[in-house]
């Protein structure tokens, strides 16, 4: 079976716009999380979060405008990159021949809100006919394929954070099973007041109001997560099928990946991350290489000590002594829903790429977690290969292997 | 329904559907479009359907489901919206 390459990326986030933007900024721990400017966040308990923001009147045609949540026009940009990024040109490639796999937490909650309020301040006549798609999961991926008339096959993951891994896995099946390409990822984020009390109900928001001291993953002072907005889009091909289209470079393949469920919450047995432990080990399976073959990896970083605990046992239970560098960059961007894996996913291709690490910001990790966290500055490091994890509320498990390209 | 709203011509037809669906730079909205398919401009039906919710709350225009999606160009939906309308004293 011929490997599955990435041959483009596209990314969307707060700290960079664009796949140059966000690694450069990345690289030079530049955080893109502040005070929300969305809403008026003062009545709720958290009040950072990682913001896209733009003006998408600029970059997008203007009859797409009045049809699209916020987290869809920033799917758009992040795809329209990608395909440019890839090398593909409209109509090069027979268009059933090419796919679009995105994930979404909530589809076009901004959207859903505002009609919502509409709905109830002014009545039904007054909501948009718009609503019919727009709040829909599988939206982003019916806009891109409208957007560039990809016909192939499609469809959209819900799994949560751990879904854009999961989207990734189910366009690398199609590859493997013949379709010429598949646009996959997502770009997700639902930074509105129906969002922001969809994410605050479960009780894993950072309270705190400066960007330094929220956020810590594998802190001794972790208190939570801040929510962010954007992630990527991947272009996947068969290698073989790449070069013969003369793709001018392959950025790196996926090797592996497995998803797995945790059994139900008890609180008489706390989460030890064995499902996700289990995840990773199918993985490595899948990518048939051994725990001391994975050079880096990509934490899902809660930022709760519960789940940091879990998250920390899992990976030390497989990685044993070794101290394999984990980085966390989503520090920098806040934790984006199904957005974070697919970004990771880029992330650690670059780090692949250039040889460097990038690092966790704000973190000062606690010795008991037993894990080598890249913090501070990027580390250098000829690394082939990484592991990135994924985690989603209520269960949801997701982890992947990236190899260097040839 | 408005008192107060301006006469519904093609100019204002065309506004009023820049307005709801957005207008996209390949369409040119310059001259004579009264007659141009909807299609061509860029617009659907659920564009047609938003443009019919803004003449229902603004002129008290009700636009059955099958005039909404047989309609091809803004004239046959002037026409449409116009034979509801009380005529301007």
């Amino acid at each position: 079976m011929s490997a599955v390459a990435v041959t483009g990326m596209g990314v969307v986030a707060p700290n960079g716009l664009g796949t140059e933007a966000y690694w450069k900024a990345t690289l030079a721990a530049v955080s893109g999380i502040g005070r929300i400017t969305r809403f008026d966040p003062e009545r709720y308990p958290a009040t950072l979060a990682g913001e896209v923001d733009l003006d998408p009147t600029d970059r997008l045609p203007g009859r797409l405008i009045p049809q699209t949540d916020h987290s869809t026009r920033l799917s758009l940009l992040a795809a329209e990159e990608a395909i440019r990024d890839a090398g593909i040109d409209a109509g090069e490639l027979p268009d059933d021949q090419v796919g679009v796999v995105t994930a979404s937490s909530a589809g076009g909650f901004e959207f859903g809100h505002r009609e919502l309020d509409k709905l109830w301040r002014k009545g039904p006549e007054y909501v948009s006919a718009y609503q019919s798609f727009a709040w829909f999961y599988a939206v982003n991926t019916g806009q891109i394929s409208i957007r560039h008339g990809l016909r192939g096959p499609s469809g959209v993951l819900v799994a949560d954070q751990a879904g854009g891994l999961d989207a990734i896995a189910q366009a690398r099946r199609l590859v493997r099973r013949g379709v010429s390409a598949v646009l996959t990822g997502a770009v997700d984020g639902s930074l509105c007041p129906w969002g922001w009390i969809a994410q605050s109900s479960g009780g894993r928001l950072s309270g705190a109001a400066d960007p330094a001291l929220a956020y810590r993953p594998f802190d001794a002072e972790a208190d939570g997560y801040v929510p962010g907005e954007g992630g990527a889009i991947l272009v996947l091909e068969e290698a073989d099928g790449a070069r013969a289209r003369g793709a001018e470079r392959v950025r790196g393949y996926v090797l592996g990946h497995a998803a797995t469920f945790d059994r139900r919450p008890d609180s008489a047995a706390p989460d030890t991350g064995r499902g996700l432990r289990r995840a990773v080990e199918l993985a490595l399976d899948d990518s048939g290489l051994r725990p001391d073959d994975i050079d880096v990896v990509f934490a899902d970083a809660a930022g709760t000590p519960a789940l940091d605990r879990a998250e920390a046992a899992a990976l030390t239970a497989v990685f044993g002594d070794r101290p394999v560098p984990v980085s966390v960059p989503k520090t920098m961007t806040g934790r984006m829903c199904a957005g974070a894996g697919p970004l990771d996913v880029v992330t650690a291709l670059l780090a692949i790429e250039s040889g460097q690490i990038p690092p966790a910001v704000h973190t000062s990790p606690a010795a008991h977690y037993g894990l080598n966290l890249v913090v501070g500055r990027p580390l250098t490091l000829a690394a082939r290969t990484a592991l990135i994890v994924a985690r989603g509320f209520h269960g949801f498990n997701s982890a992947m292997v990236v190899g260097a390209a040839d | 329904m408005s008192e107060h709203m301006p006469e519904l011509t093609i100019d204002r037809l065309a506004r009023v559907m820049r307005e709801c669906a957005g207008e996209d730079e390949a369409a040119a909205f310059d001259g004579d479009i009264a007659h141009v398919p909807l299609a061509e401009l860029g617009y659907d039906s659920l564009a047609v359907m938003e443009t019919a919710v803004r003449l229902q709350n603004e002129y008290g225009v009700h636009l059955t489901d099958d005039e909404i999606f047989g309609v091809e160009s803004l004239a046959e939906l002037l026409a449409l919206a116009r034979r509801q309308i009380p005529a301007a004293s």
